[in-house]
């Protein structure tokens, strides 16, 4: 039977519509047309605005509220399309794959022009995009001049949705079992080494091909640096000399749509098709389901790419700026983000938009969790102050379509709030542990007195998470935010010439040590020091409890020169060579054993922290060891510990494990504990050795000769297996 | 360029040439076509592409639809290049067909 709402009521131009329906947002294939709908509190006066694909000037601009004609009979009629707050409208028979839509918002209330402080900002003359838009064109193909005469230049489309997901859905790994991957998507591919057809090259669909690759590795998570459409443009400078890209927003910490990927991350980009871009990225959320690995996008909610009273309009400001941002008395944007401008994340309006959203993502696209930059901002109120019980947090915490979904905050801001062990948590979220980053770094170069924290560390942090368990920590030396592993160990002080900020810009407490020389050297001892501390750096993240993160090209000493904050490079310095995997197979192979090592040991991924009570035939779940066996140093530079069972007592058929980390510049004799059930030592693990020997397959250590004693070299790790 | 379609189905085996633009405005077109070729059951469907310039989303779209349409049928893509070929293979929908340069008839 038809639909009765398939036909119009009124005609404007010889565009047939009808009055829409207010949910959802935004624009909405619907039988026979598209539904389009949009809030604003504050605007009394709204125009739909169509464009063909690409086209500068409109193809027609309807009103929501005015004079029409009449569907049948042609005579004049008015016509509001409006319910409440959002304005909506249906327009029949349109081209969903040619058309671009705007809208342009007027209201009673006093507007501020570009440059003031002020509440308002409502200009009818500017196009404005859509805060829903699924899909957003303008910026299609990576790093393309744009035509700034083009009055709309962030271009909301329409995108089908309808993909053949064949049975996929979210995997679900427990976060006790994930390995996280930290990547950039444009980084990933873009390098000519990755042997990826250059029109693939740093899209969604060459990371596809490299599947085999993360496969092999070992990781079961991949998080995404952010995807949200963003505009690589924005602060960007031209090389005269190159005609390229001197600096851009190569990371894209600054959404323009929440709704939409980002379109120049699509190797289908150019085709200007919102579906089509949608369905690149699905599909390879799609593939890599399929190879058991998850998605994780890292989404900024803190902010928009409007910047303050002196950026553009693109959207929200031009809309509602009242309702979208945190605004001070006199109008100022209140900028708790560092870039501007602060979304106004616990306003009810902004609440709804980004659970919308991260619903979107998580129905449409499969993504299996987020993790929040700058997470703290979400728990501030419209004024900043920090709020005891967030309503966006509790929200996203409880919401039933992101029920499975991780939740991972960066627990900080960068107006000052600091809440790495106390994040509002509601038995859901995890944090981004920079305490477990700051200890494993100055344990790993060597600081004093070191090992107690190192042994929080290892439990998962404990001091930190009582009673949420191990998983809420996300543990990490590295990530996109600072020096590589690589870098860790060759630079004392960052080297951030290249950013243009003369090297003020960028962390300067970084924890790091050079290992003898600042920089590249051809010193063999240096070079061999710094391997061997990029493998104890991997293998004390691999066997601490929490949930281990690496990031991209750590695995085969990857190296920005030093430079801590590449946010704006295009270039080397932030895509991935990958003739690095040869050159440097020996760490590749150590990266994907201990990771092996990891996954093969249950005892290393526990949902619960240990109790530290006899389980094993009297052996504690964890003990705590020195150079003597039963005998730790809590304040020095050397750390042993056993691993007898899980968590909650029941060795679940592992073996168990033995760990000596020796962070002094000494070789030092480590007396060994005899293990549980007459078990003898195997070694797995010694960073003090060359490879092959360094690192054994799980299930091919070769037994110890002498199991009373190991001698551990000089900052190096050991690891035994008892069986 | 408008868009051409012509069907040949044969015992065990339907065949469909397409040629110009496959974009939303011809997709129901071709959907109309792979629903007159499932009526007779095929274990086959070959799509010549040599002469398709482009293939929008829509159309992208009706290829799926194919797939379920017919169920456990081999499809096979003949003669797909340039911007038609970079399409399916972004797309992954390559994964799931045969792509042949040429198809013996």
């Amino acid at each position: 039977m038809e639909r009765i709402d398939v036909h119009p009521t009124h005609v404007y131009q010889g565009f047939r519509i009808r009055s829409g329906k207010p949910y959802p947002f935004g624009a909405t294939l619907v039988p026979g047309g598209i539904n389009f709908s949009i809030f604003s509190r504050h605007a009394d006066y709204c125009v739909l605005v169509l464009f063909n694909r690409g086209a500068k000037e409109p193809l027609v601009e309807i009103p929501f509220r005015g004079m029409f004609q009449k569907a049948d009979n042609k005579e004049p009629v008015w016509g509001e399309f409006r319910t409440g707050n959002v304005f909506n409208m249906t327009v029949l028979e349109l081209d969903h794959e040619d058309l671009e839509y705007a809208f342009r918002m007027d209201s009673n209330y006093q507007s501020t022009p570009r440059g003031k402080p002020g509440i308002h900002r409502f200009d009818p003359s500017r196009y404005l995009m859509d805060p829903y838009a699924r899909a957003i064109g303008g910026r299609d193909e990576w790093g393309k001049l744009a035509d700034w005469a083009d009055p709309y230049q962030h271009r909301a489309r329409i995108v089908f949705d309808d993909f053949d997901w064949e049975g996929d859905r979210q995997l679900e790994i427990p976060m006790e079992d994930l390995v996280i991957y930290e990547m950039h998507v444009r980084g990933f591919t873009r390098h000519p080494s990755s042997g990826v057809p250059s029109a693939q090259a740093g899209t969604f669909s060459a990371i596809r091909e490299k599947i085999p690759y993360l496969k092999d590795l070992g990781v079961n998570c991949i998080e995404l640096m952010p995807i949200f459409e963003f505009d690589e443009l924005e602060h960007s400078a031209r090389d005269e000399l190159s005609e390229g890209w001197a600096r851009m927003n190569y990371w894209g910490y600054s959404t323009v749509g929440f709704f939409a990927p980002k379109a120049a991350y699509a190797a289908t980009g150019p085709m200007k098709d919102g579906t089509m871009v949608a369905d690149e990225l699905k599909n390879l959320v799609k593939e890599l389901h399929k190879n058991g690995i998850e998605v994780i996008l890292d989404v900024v909610f803190n902010h928009t790419a409007e910047g303050n009273e002196q950026g553009p309009t693109i959207s929200y400001r031009g809309i509602d700026n009242a309702t979208y941002y945190m605004l001070n008395e006199e109008g100022y944007y209140y900028n708790f983000s560092g870039t501007g401008n602060t979304l106004n994340c616990n306003n009810p309006i902004v609440r709804d938009m980004v659970l919308d959203a991260l619903r979107y993502w998580a129905a449409e696209y499969h993504i299996d969790g987020f993790r929040f930059d700058l997470a703290s901002i979400l728990g501030r109120d419209p004024w900043g102050a920090p709020l005891a019980n967030p309503p966006l947090l509790e929200a996203l915490a409880y919401d039933p379509i992101l029920g499975k979904c991780k939740l991972i905050a960066e627990a900080w801001d960068a107006g000052g709030l600091y809440q790495v062990g106390s994040f509002p948590a509601y038995g859901r979220w995890a944090e981004w542990n920079g305490k477990c980053r700051d200890a494993i770094r100055r344990f790993l170069k060597g600081d004093s007195a070191m090992s107690g924290a190192m042994s929080m560390v290892v439990q998962g942090s404990p001091d930190l998470y009582a009673g949420r368990g191990p998983t809420a920590s996300i543990n990490f030396v590295t990530c996109h935010d600072g020096f590589t592993l690589n870098d860790l160990v060759s630079d004392n002080e960052k080297h951030n010439e290249a950013n243009g900020e003369e090297n003020r810009d960028g962390a300067n407490d970084n924890n790091s040590w050079n290992c003898g020389w600042e920089g590249p050297t051809c010193e063999l001892a240096i070079n061999e020091l710094r391997r061997r501390q990029m493998k104890n750096a991997v293998a004390m993240l691999m066997l601490s409890q929490g949930v281990p993160m690496i990031l991209m090209g750590d695995e085969i000493a990857r190296s920005k020169l030093g430079n801590n904050n590449t946010y704006c490079h295009d270039n080397e310095l932030n895509w991935l060579d990958w003739d690095l995997q040869e050159k440097n197979a020996d760490l590749y192979r150590f990266f994907k054993n201990t990771i092996a090592f990891r996954i093969a040991h249950p005892v290393l991924r526990n949902r619960d922290h240990f109790q530290q009570q006899d389980s094993r035939n009297g052996f504690a779940s964890i003990s705590w060891h020195g150079t003597q066996a039963w005998r730790p140093d809590w304040n020095g530079n050397a750390l042993a510990f056993m691993l007898s069972s899980r968590a909650n007592g029941k060795a679940d058929g592992d073996n168990p494990i033995y760990v000596a980390m020796n962070m002094h510049w000494d070789a030092l004799p480590f007396e060994l504990p005899s293990p549980p059930d007459n078990l003898s030592w195997h070694l797995s693990t010694n960073t003090s050795m060359p490879a092959p020997q360094d690192i054994y397959e799980p299930g091919n250590e070769p037994p110890l000769e002498n199991t009373s004693s190991f001698l551990v070299g000089g900052r190096s790790v050991a690891i035994l297996v008892a069986k | 360029m408008s868009f051409q379609l012509s069907t040949d189905a044969q015992q065990d085996e339907a065949r469909i040439t397409l040629g110009g633009e496959l974009d939303a405005a011809a997709a129901p077109q071709f959907k109309d076509a792979i629903e007159q070729v499932a009526v007779t059951s095929p274990k086959r469907l070959v799509l010549f592409m040599d002469e398709l310039a482009f293939l929008a989303s829509a159309g992208l779209r009706v290829l799926i639809f194919a797939r379920q349409k017919l169920g456990d049928v081999d499809i096979y893509v003949i003669g797909s290049k340039g911007p038609v070929l970079n399409t399916l293979k972004m797309s992954g929908f390559h994964q799931s067909v045969y792509l042949q340069d040429s198809y013996a008839t």
